[in-house]
């Protein structure tokens, strides 16, 4: 972990090796006080000819917010906690600039709104020391939201908030469960098991 | 009586199912001043998690994560989420209706008086003319504790009929089955808890992502202390697919797998010798009877390598502790009690029976599908989980009831049974609730032609599910959120079912239907209720003395305790959370028995034919005939229709890409559907989920063979064929979208 949390800080972690792909993140997120009826949250198959495996993207919260960098109304903004908000009603021109350069892929362009909105980390949750809604929910806890003592205690696998994607780092609020030390290559390759390969056995020889 | 009233078209555009989008009021109505927030649990499956329903003007509204529930902490499923919106939905049923084909939809709305009459008149009419056994009653799990234990008593004293039977039998009656044979019992060997204690995790036959989603995180919990997964099925499902050791099976091979697991077990000596002498019997006979179940033999027989049936023996025999979980997906057969007792054998060689970590366990799949199967809804039984053909049994609950001994038929027909005795003609009358045959059981061409031959059907029902539409009457009852009781979790944790509101409309809680008819029938007296309440007493002493156990638990104690696991035979008993500890078990003899579990093949076979495994199964955001889960958005749009998976050899084979449409063909009948070609199943077998009904009904192609002992029919094991119709007519994802879109 290049930066660790405060021990006694809730952090948010995200460990994709246990998404079940149940959606119930999207669900509760979709019942949410502040954007009812819609989700923040995306989550898909990376390749559901190939495997099961899903991805649930809520926002990073990247130190350096790509998203607001890119946004020539300036109408994305970040807390001092380091929670990157919806763009700013007033100032969204909904250009989808943020949609595009996001490198996670997670603010949406509500065209009716004219509007940018995303995952605000449930602000109005957190603020009452309740967990988001996607964590509370997560059946499988692949999404978790606790403090670090509590991870390291409980949890196995190593946090990351580094990420590279091609040139560019970035540094994320929420934290990524990863095997080995270091940044996130996203181009990278994941960890398999050796069965992965081939999960029926069949290049083996079935007498052994 | 005959067809269905209408046509399907009809059926639908009057009564659904319809997709309820959004809570009442819509997205934007105003969230302030909540009226109140009730604390209970979710409706559907056997995890029974706690949640919290947020109600505003008598309708509920939202929920919130009930934290404080031990279980599942706050954590749901999409359906647990979303299940809210089955109240103030559009397609409730708000008054009695009756069969009218010439009134539009086919029904018409009638008073209470006189659909209670009609259904009266009919019962006696066809129980004189052909006696009590000719009308029968079909019961389900998704019911209270109370309900159960009411139904019960209702179809025993107030029908008359030995043929009253659950849709139990078609989840977990043959790990009810073997459980009895081998431990004495039948209940979930551990809470929960005990999972995260297991230094090995072996799941046989169970989804756990997609039908128990919150027991993955249990798994987790183990696996972060440093446990072993192994997984067994025929496909890679979510939560196999990070297994350490997969176990990709032929389907109908379950009991060889086992039986060369405990041949491995045997030949290296990876047996708890201590624990087999102590507490069990028959060991020498089921060691036996896998003599000669090499790795080779089971690798041949499973399709299954043997190096790595050799490693989950492995891992299975030398783990300190370990739990075997095991569903539908070994039970499911007709050879289901084999298959479940071939896992005991194997936890029992070990001595992995009450410690801490160790178990042997069915996931239960139905809501109350354990407290449900205990106090009488099964045609074989009695309160407490009593031998309806047991004479000291019987006399208790005749004591009880205060009825002669006589008064309580004998055994009946089980659920299948019954409806091939409607197709036959023995059976001419049929009253329904918490039951969707139509769907649910399988060869549903069968099924829709057994409903047909009915004189006379009567359905208990909120929404007019498939059956219902062959009923001549509806009366519509409440939803788990309309009346209180208790449940009995996965766990043997005996819970606190809360009303969040009133049936709306002219709807009626199930009980008060049914106690108004058992006193239009003359029979009141034996059903003084006022409240669920009452019938709960009345359940503790009738289980008093049986196996199940309750007579110590009380409504105070379950919500002051967040639950009482039974046995609890008097009120100060802590309840027990762990069976067998210290090697006691619950048969005679007080130890445990091993099986001689020689393999034998599933009733149908692949060949020239129908060349093709099919096995059938669910997806995570319906529930079972999808009554209530068809007719909410959000999760019909997860998974809007069947589709069939198939491996990519296969399908390189037929020609079939991703989209094209396929139809499936067995002896039973055929269906058209999209295919979608995936690497997480075996080449020689097709997938497809059971929740939808008529062309998109998986169990038209599933036969209605049945386990010996359980009577569960063979839903896992089909042999079909399969070919390429042509290219789909639009893809899915682009449907998904715009049920997405209408989402909002």
């Amino acid at each position: 972990m290049s930066r660790l949390a405060q021990p006694r800080e809730k952090i948010f972690v995200i460990d994709q090796s246990r998404c079940i792909g149940c959606k119930s993140c999207v669900e509760a997120c979709s019942e949410c006080g502040t954007h009812r009826g819609r989700s923040m949250i995306h989550l898909d198959f990376v390749d559901r000819g190939a495997s099961t495996q899903t991805v649930p993207m809520v926002c990073m919260h990247c130190d350096d917010p790509t998203c607001a960098e890119v946004c020539p109304a300036d109408a994305i903004k970040q807390n001092d906690d380091g929670i990157v908000q919806s763009a700013l009603k007033p100032r969204c021109i909904a250009c989808g600039n943020c949609v595009v350069a996001c490198p996670f892929g997670v603010p949406k362009l509500l065209l009716e709104l004219e509007q940018m909105m995303k995952c605000d980390m449930c602000f109005d949750r957190t603020s009452r020391d309740l967990a988001p809604m996607c964590a509370s929910v997560c059946p499988s806890q692949a999404l978790w939201f606790g403090t670090a003592e509590e991870f390291a205690a409980g949890r196995a696998g190593l946090l990351t908030d580094d990420f590279v994607f091609g040139r560019q780092t970035i540094r994320t609020k929420v934290y990524t469960v990863t095997r080995d030390p270091g940044p996130i290559d996203a181009l990278g390759g994941a960890a398999t098991r050796p069965w992965q390969d081939d999960p029926f056995g069949l290049e083996e020889d079935a007498g052994g | 009586m005959a067809r269905t009233p209408a046509d399907e078209a009809e059926l639908i555009a009057r009564y659904g199912p319809h997709l309820n989008q959004a809570p009442p009021g819509g997205w934007d109505a105003d969230l302030e001043g909540i009226d109140r927030s009730v604390p209970t649990h979710c409706c559907f499956c056997g995890q029974q998690c706690g949640i919290i329903l947020k109600v505003k003007d008598e309708q509920v509204v939202g929920f919130e994560p009930r934290y404080d529930f031990p279980f599942n902490e706050g954590k749901l499923c999409p359906k647990g989420v979303k299940r809210y919106l089955q109240g103030s939905h559009p397609d409730r049923l708000l008054t009695p209706l009756e069969r009218a084909p010439d009134a539009p939809g086919g029904f018409r709305r009638v008073g209470w008086d006189a659909a209670l009459d009609r259904v009266v008149a009919e019962i006696r009419r066809i129980q004189q003319a052909h006696g009590p056994d000719a009308f029968a009653m079909l019961s389900g799990v998704s019911l209270t504790n109370e309900k159960s234990y009411l139904i019960g008593k209702f179809a025993r004293l107030a029908l008359g009929t030995a043929n009253l039977d659950y849709n139990g039998r078609l989840c977990m009656v043959s790990a009810g089955t073997a459980n009895k044979k081998a431990l004495g019992i039948d209940r979930a060997s551990n809470p929960w808890s005990d999972i995260p204690l297991a230094d090995v995790v072996f799941i046989a036959g169970a989804n756990v992502a997609e039908c128990a989603p919150i027991t993955t995180s249990y798994v987790w919990q183990a696996r972060d202390r440093g446990a072993k997964l192994i997984v067994a099925d025929p496909r890679v499902t979510p939560l196999a697919r990070t297994a350490d050791v997969f176990l990709g099976l032929r389907p109908g091979t379950d009991s060889a797998l086992m039986g060369t697991i405990l041949h491995v077990l045997v030949a290296r000596g990876w047996l708890d010798r201590g624990f087999i002498a102590a507490h069990t019997e028959g060991f020498e006979a089921a060691a036996e009877a896998v003599r000669e179940y090499t790795p080779t033999w089971g690798a041949r027989v499973t399709g299954v390598p043997a190096k790595r049936i050799e490693q989950a023996a492995e891992l299975w025999g030398t783990s300190r502790t370990g739990m075997l979980l095991h569903a539908r997906g070994i039970e499911h057969h007709t050879k289901g009690v084999e298959n479940v007792l071939s896992c005991i054998n194997i936890g029992l060689a070990t001595g992995k029976f009450g410690k801490p970590g160790c178990g042997v366990t069915t996931i239960t799949g139905q809501g109350n599908g354990q407290g449900g199967r205990e106090h009488g809804h099964k045609c074989d039984q009695l309160p407490g989980n009593r031998d309806i053909t047991n004479p000291e049994h019987r006399a208790y609950i005749a004591s009880v009831w205060g009825c002669p001994v006589d008064a309580i038929p004998g055994k009946g027909k089980t659920a299948q049974e019954i409806v091939n005795a409607i197709h036959d003609g023995e059976i001419k009358g049929l009253l329904s609730i918490c039951f969707n045959p139509a769907v649910s059981l399988p060869d549903t061409a069968f099924t829709a032609a057994a409903l047909e031959k009915l004189e006379f059907y009567a359905v208990i029902d909120f929404f007019l599910s498939e059956s219902a539409r062959y009923a001549d009457v509806v009366l519509p009852g409440s939803l788990h959120e309309e009346d209180e009781g208790t449940s009995t979790s996965v766990e043997g944790r005996v819970i606190k079912i809360n009303a969040a509101v009133k049936p709306p409309g002219e709807a009626r809680r199930d009980w008060e239907i049914l106690l108004d008819v058992a006193r239009r029938l003359g029979k009141g007296r034996w059903f003084p209720y006022t409240t669920t309440r009452e019938m709960f007493e009345e359940l503790r002493i009738a289980s008093k003395g049986g196996t199940a156990d309750y007579s110590g638990i009380t409504w105070e104690r379950i919500v002051a305790e967040q639950g009482v696991f039974w046995p609890c035979p008097e009120e100060g008993h802590p309840g027990t959370r762990r069976l067998y500890e210290r090697g006691r078990f619950y048969t005679e003899s007080g130890r445990a028995k091993f099986h001689a579990v020689r393999h034998r093949p599933p009733a149908e076979e692949v060949d020239d034919d129908y060349p093709v495994w099919l096995t059938t199964g669910r997806v995570v955001s319906q529930y079972l005939s999808g009554t209530q889960t068809r007719r909410i958005g959000a999760l019909v749009a997860q998974y809007p229709e069947p589709l069939c998976e198939m491996h990519p050899r296969l399908a390189a084979r037929l020609g079939v890409r991703t989209g094209d449409v396929v139809r499936v063909a067995s002896r039973r009948g055929s269906m058209t559907l999209p295919a979608t070609v995936v690497e997480t199943i075996r080449p020689d077998t097709v997938f497809i989920p059971y929740h939808w009904p008529g062309a998109r009904a998986a169990n038209q192609l599933t036969q209605r063979a049945l386990d010996p002992l359980s009577k569960i029919p063979e839903y896992k094991v089909s042999a079909v064929r399969v070919e390429r119709v042509g290219p789909g007519t639009a893809p899915v994802d682009a449907r998904d979208v715009e049920l997405t879109g209408a989402a909002r």
